[in-house]
C-alpha cells in the first residue's frame, strides 16, 4: 500500500471521495461487533415508535466509513492522532436490497510542523449532511 | 432536569481489563467493511512497523460503550436510555490499539447540561496499557431527547 508523505500535501489537497453502501445486514453485523444493540438500528417498529422515519445506521458506523477515507489516503491506519465528529443527521436505512449510501470526501485544512496535517471531512447520505465538524489529525510519512 | 447534576465528575473504572485480540479486530474490520491488511495480517502490520495487527481508529468505541453503559446503568443518574441518541464522538490516540494489548479503562462523566429541551451528557473513557502507558481517550456526547 502506498503511503502519502507530508511533503506531498498542501493546504487544500483533496482526499479521494468514496461511497459506501449501508444495508440492514451491515447494521446487524456492526451491532454485534461493536456491542451497540440499540433497537433503533435494527427494529423498524421501535425506531418509528420513537419518532424516527425508519431504522437508522449507528453513528459510529458512519464515523468508521468516514475514517476509512482518511486511512486509505494516508496508507497507514495507525497514523490517526485525533479523530472527532458530530452526528448532524441520521443515515436512514430502508429495508430493501439497496439500503442507503454514505458519500465521504475531505481536504487538508492545515499542515503542521510536527509532521501532522488536519483533514476536514464531509459525509452525506440521502441529500443530508450526516456528519458535522468532522476532522482528523494524521501523522504522515516524512 | 432529569439527569442528576451531582454525578458530574463521577468515575467508573471497568471491573476488568479489556484484552484486544486478533479475532475481535478482524470481526470489527469486517463489520465496517474495511479489509485493510494492517487489521488482518501480521506481516502487513509489521511492514508498517507494528508488532502485531492494529485496530481500526473507531475500534475503541467498544471500550467507550462499555464504560458509558456502566454509568448509564446507575438508576440514580436519571438517564432514560430509550431517549438517547449519539451526539458526538472523539478519539485522541497516543498510539493505535494492537492485538495483545490489555487495557485498563476508566470512564468519567465530564459534562451534564440542558440545551433546547434536551439534556446532554458527556463521558470520557481513558484507556491505558498494562504498563500505564496512555493509549487512547474516547469522548462521547449523548443527547437525551426531551419528551
Amino acid at each position: 500500500m502506498s503511503r502519502i508523505s507530508h511533503a506531498d500535501v498542501e493546504v487544500g489537497t483533496q482526499i479521494p471521495e468514496q461511497t459506501f453502501p449501508v444495508r440492514r445486514l451491515d447494521l446487524v453485523r456492526y451491532a454485534g461487533a461493536s456491542g451497540d444493540f440499540n433497537p433503533i438500528h435494527w427494529n423498524e417498529r421501535f425506531a418509528k415508535s420513537v419518532g424516527l422515519p425508519d431504522v437508522i445506521a449507528h453513528g459510529m458506523f458512519t464515523m468508521a466509513e468516514a475514517g476509512r477515507v482518511v486511512t486509505d489516503w494516508t496508507g497507514d491506519p495507525g497514523s490517526v492522532v485525533d479523530y472527532s465528529v458530530r452526528f448532524s443527521a441520521p443515515v436512514v436505512v430502508p429495508d430493501d436490497d439497496e439500503g442507503a449510501e454514505i458519500t465521504v470526501g475531505g481536504k487538508v485544512k492545515a499542515k503542521h510542523d510536527d509532521g501532522t496535517v488536519t483533514v476536514l471531512l464531509t459525509a452525506r447520505s440521502g441529500g443530508a449532511k450526516v456528519l458535522a465538524k468532522a476532522s482528523a489529525v494524521v501523522r504522515l510519512a516524512q | 432536569m432529569a439527569i442528576n447534576p451531582d454525578y458530574l465528575g463521577r468515575e467508573y473504572p471497568a471491573p476488568e481489563a479489556y484484552e484486544v485480540t486478533r479475532g475481535k479486530i478482524r470481526e470489527f474490520a469486517e463489520a465496517i467493511n474495511d479489509l485493510n491488511p494492517v487489521y488482518l495480517d501480521r506481516a502487513s502490520a509489521k511492514a508498517l512497523g507494528y508488532t502485531d495487527v492494529i485496530a481500526p481508529p473507531t475500534f475503541p468505541v467498544i471500550l467507550g460503550m462499555a464504560g458509558s453503559a456502566l454509568a448509564l446503568a446507575d438508576p440514580d443518574l436519571g438517564v432514560d436510555f430509550s431517549r438517547v441518541v449519539h451526539g458526538d464522538q472523539s478519539f485522541h490516540y497516543s498510539r493505535p490499539l494492537r492485538a495483545g494489548d490489555v487495557l485498563s479503562t476508566v470512564t468519567r462523566i465530564t459534562d451534564i447540561k440542558a440545551l433546547g429541551g434536551n439534556e446532554l451528557i458527556t463521558l470520557e473513557t481513558v484507556a491505558e496499557a498494562a504498563d500505564g502507558e496512555h493509549v487512547v481517550t474516547a469522548g462521547m456526547m449523548l443527547v437525551v431527547r426531551g419528551s
